[in-house]
């Protein structure tokens, strides 16, 4: 059945040349031809450890065994007994980490492309033009309230509503999608395909409430006030991390997520069209190396930057991004500074970021991560010529929430304190799952937190018990 | 979507708007802000909520008309809905009974951003001084308002064609020098104007908050945009803020941080201009 001479099929991509160019996807996708074959690559293990490597244990082979044999409705449907959004986890997941390093083809020969299957039937079923409606168990009368729409809010409120309780889903932003619609750029993640899965949400009754910042707008306590007997905390991460060196508030200094946010939520990339501004300038650094790091410096050679370099104080072997996302940099022409990190900016007269000193870095002892820890090399400092900096090293957690939400306990870094099983915080009624919980993560572990927190408040509703 | 209920041009470069946003109504306390978002390819302003009522559902804003955004929000009329009213943001300012008298001070639109604060210090029943600048007479906004509840109320013009010839700290001075006995002093309007403000107040040491207008995008703390430096940190105006201790804020990196963007703002402005056909709306 399955043919070990197959080679993995490539995904097509728009050229490096042209993609710069543009915001519009880098990845095609695959045709059905090219799905089918891939899809005769998977043995159909007995014991499949692909399962075991998704965070949300989709019946990997039965839905390649699908795909092969081109019933791709079929396919979809088994994705989505337990993933809501295979159009974005296909894309996104670091497939590399999880469900694909497991794969046994990859002992052999590469792993099946595991990830660009699940993608390729999402994207079949919006070609079809079809939006099969999951069903409904009837209404059962309870409320609950999901705070915060990224993937973790996303899932606990299709959940919740498919069981049949009414939901309603409240985002501070005025889109929802969390870090999908203002952090993961068009070029990786259309937003059409984020706005569709929350369409069908509307569709299968979650009111979806934007424009609606709790702990200022209502707090958690009111909205038990307003009859929410729940309450999910899925807030994402917050407040970005910056440095705190010389210079870092100079004009021209970014956060990540300011950045992002000005190009993917507002569309600054089509200023003066949009009102959003942004500027780039001729040379960008972006300082960090994960995945952030990497969709910044990206956009910034979309956004017309001439030199767009990563400033990364390890090597590259220790850096955070997914694979192909450093490949897809390179190939546009991401210049990558390995062992260094910035000491301090310098400004012009009118306050704006005009150089960078740079400090060399060695790779000593591990760390408590396992990764060998950056060493100064003294004397080593150099100055560079820059008009942006994106600070691109991570973020702290809100504090909108915790702060007015008494009996809402949160650990040393300020997240929340939830059971890992169950989601439970220390406050009745109130669950919390994803970023602000376990820190900057991945959208699928956001996804399986919100998978369990739902089952446990259906539980909550249906028995009364805590 | 949110519906404009009222709207009257109160100067020739501020409207009074009144809108209908019946949760953040209830919600907001003085000091409090909103963002606006006009329509889907619009930027997010922040905007103090200048009064409110509960049973009606609306709240009232002041805006001044500076670049495309307040500009286009300008031509806007009773009927015509905003994309998106989000609030209310920001700490609430702290009220509390003072042992000396208060003292607002406003320059320009700031006089409607103090407007709530000074009437709950009159309400709790501290002595409210309000000193209101302006750049001249027609742009002189609300002095009836305060007059109708302020103990003292004092207006001045850069040009002096109405009230004191000067800028608010001419008229500031004099009652620092008189050794008044004020308790605290709020200052609220341009960041150069907030800046004087502080430096004069800092040699007669009299707590003097002041309230700043960054660049925002968010505001509930996820961009970092606003970010101002006090007493040598850094801090979120839209978090930690608005108000700060006017003796530790860094004014020229707030001057510098607030002129970010004015080239693009300008082509913003001039594009939107052609458009319309160069007239204000
Ligand atoms: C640029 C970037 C690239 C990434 N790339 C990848 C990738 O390739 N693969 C991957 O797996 N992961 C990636 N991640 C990480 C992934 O996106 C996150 O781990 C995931 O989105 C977390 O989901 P979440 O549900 O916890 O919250 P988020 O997606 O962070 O969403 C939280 C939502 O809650 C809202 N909110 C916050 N506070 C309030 C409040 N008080 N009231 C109302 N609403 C509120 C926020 O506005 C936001 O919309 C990336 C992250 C970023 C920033
Ligand atoms: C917490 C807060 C409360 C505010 N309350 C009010 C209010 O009640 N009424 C009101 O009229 N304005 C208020 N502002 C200022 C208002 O947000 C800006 O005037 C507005 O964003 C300008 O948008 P624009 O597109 O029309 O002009 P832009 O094109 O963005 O700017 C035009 C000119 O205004 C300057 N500018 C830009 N942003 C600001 C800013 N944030 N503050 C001051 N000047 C700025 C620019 O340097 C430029 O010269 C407040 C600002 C903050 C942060
Ligand atoms: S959801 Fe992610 S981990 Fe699971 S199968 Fe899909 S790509 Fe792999
Ligand atoms: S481990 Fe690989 S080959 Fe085996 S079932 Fe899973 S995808 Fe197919
Ligand atoms: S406006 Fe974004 S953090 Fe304050």
């Amino acid at each position: 059945m399955a043919d070990a001479k197959i080679p993995r099929q490539a995904i097509p991509k728009q050229t490096p040349k042209d993609r710069v160019k543009n915001f519009n996807e880098v990845a095609l996708g695959y045709t059905p031809e090219l799905a089918q074959l891939e899809a005769q690559r998977c043995i159909q293990c007995k014991k499949p450890f692909c399962i075991e490597g998704c965070p949300v244990e989709i019946d990997i082979p039965a839905f390649i065994k699908l795909i092969k044999e081109g019933d791709f409705e079929g396919a979809l449907a088994k994705i989505r007994e337990t993933n809501l959004l295979p159009g974005v986890c296909g894309r996104v997941c670091p497939q590399e980490e999880q469900c694909e390093k497991v794969c046994i083809m990859a002992r052999r020969f590469e792993p099946v492309a595991i990830g660009r299957l699940e993608r390729f039937v999402a994207d079949w079923e919006i070609q079809q033009n079809k939006m099969d409606l999951p069903e409904i168990a009837p209404p059962t009368g309870h409320k609950v309230a999901v705070v915060g729409s990224g993937p973790g809010g996303l899932t606990v409120a299709a959940d919740l509503a498919k069981l049949g309780h009414k939901v309603t889903l409240f985002e501070a932003l005025h889109k929802p999608g969390g870090v999908l619609v203002y952090g993961i750029p068009e070029f990786r993640l259309p937003k059409a395909i984020v706005a569709r899965e929350c369409h069908i949400l509307e569709e299968i009754g979650v009111d979806i409430r934007t424009d609606f910042v709790v702990g200022r707008t209502a707090s958690v306590d009111e909205l038990f006030e307003m009859e929410y007997e729940a309450v999910y905390l899925g807030l994402g991460a917050g407040l970005p991390w910056f440095m705190n060196i010389p210079g870092e508030n100079l004009v021209g200094v970014y956060s990540a997520n300011e950045y992002l946010t000005r190009i993917n939520l507002m569309k600054a990339y089509k200023f003066p069209e949009y009102d959003t501004p942004i500027r780039v300038g001729d040379r960008v650094i972006v300082v960090g190396g994960g995945n952030v790091a990497m969709d910044s410096v990206r956009s910034s050679l979309r956004l017309g930057a001439k030199e767009a370099h990563i400033i990364y104080r390890r090597s590259r072997k220790e850096m955070p991004a997914r694979n192909e996302e450093i490949e897809n940099a390179e190939a546009e022409g991401v210049v990558f500074n390995f062992l260094v990190n910035p000491v301090r900016y310098i400004g012009n007269e009118q306050g704006r970021v005009k150089q960078v000193e740079l400090l060399k870095m060695e790779l000593g002892e591990p760390d408590a991560s396992g990764r060998r820890r950056p060493v100064p090399i003294e004397g080593s400092e150099y100055i560079m010529d820059i008009d942006t900096v994106v600070v691109a090293i991570g973020n702290g957690a809100n504090p909108l929430v915790p702060s007015s939400t008494p009996g809402l306990d949160t650990n040393k870094w300020g997240y929340i304190v939830a059971d890992t099983e169950t989601g439970k915080t220390t406050k009745k009624g109130v669950w919390a799952g994803g970023d602000i919980v376990t820190g900057a993560a991945t959208v699928i572990l956001a996804m399986g937190a919100g998978r369990k927190a739902a089952n446990s408040i259906h539980e909550y509703l249906t028995t009364g018990e805590w | 979507m949110f519906k404009i209920v009222e709207r009257e041009r109160v100067n020739p470069v501020v409207n009074k708007f009144v809108i209908e946003a019946p949760i953040i109504a209830k919600k907001r306390e003085p000091g409090q802000f909103v963002i606006f978002r006009l329509h889907e390819k619009g930027e997010r302003i922040p905007i103090t909520i200048a009064d409110a009522d509960p049973d009606a559902g609306t709240i009232t804003v002041y805006v001044q008309e500076l670049g495309k955004t307040t500009f286009q929000m300008g031509t806007m009329q009773a009927g015509d809905e905003i994309a998106d009213v989000v609030g209310p943001l920001g700490n609430p300012t702290s009220i509390e009974k003072l042992s000396g008298e208060m003292f607002v001070i406003a320059g320009g639109v700031g006089a409607a951003e103090v407007l709530p604060i000074a009437r709950k210090h009159k309400k709790i029943g501290n002595k409210v001084v309000a000193i209101l600048g302006f750049r001249s007479k027609d742009i002189v906004i609300l002095e009836d308002e305060f007059r109708s509840f302020a103990d003292e109320v004092y207006i001045t013009t850069d040009d002096g064609s109405y009230g004191r010839e000067g800028f608010v700290t001419t008229e500031l001075k004099e009652h620092l020098d008189k050794g008044r006995n004020i308790a605290e002093i709020l200052a609220v309007g341009p960041a150069i104007m907030m800046k004087v403000v502080s430096d004069l107040t800092r040699h007669y040491k009299i707590k003097t908050m002041v309230s700043l207008n960054s660049i925002m995008i968010d505001a509930t703390g996820m961009c970092g945009v606003c970010r101002v430096e006090v007493g040598g940190e850094t801090r979120y105006a839209c978090v930690h803020g608005p108000e700060f201790d006017g003796h530790k804020v860094n004014f020229d990196l707030l001057l510098k941080r607030l002129a970010s963007f004015k080239e693009e703002e300008k082509i913003s402005l001039e594009r939107y201009q052609a458009a319309v056909g160069g007239e204000d709306g």
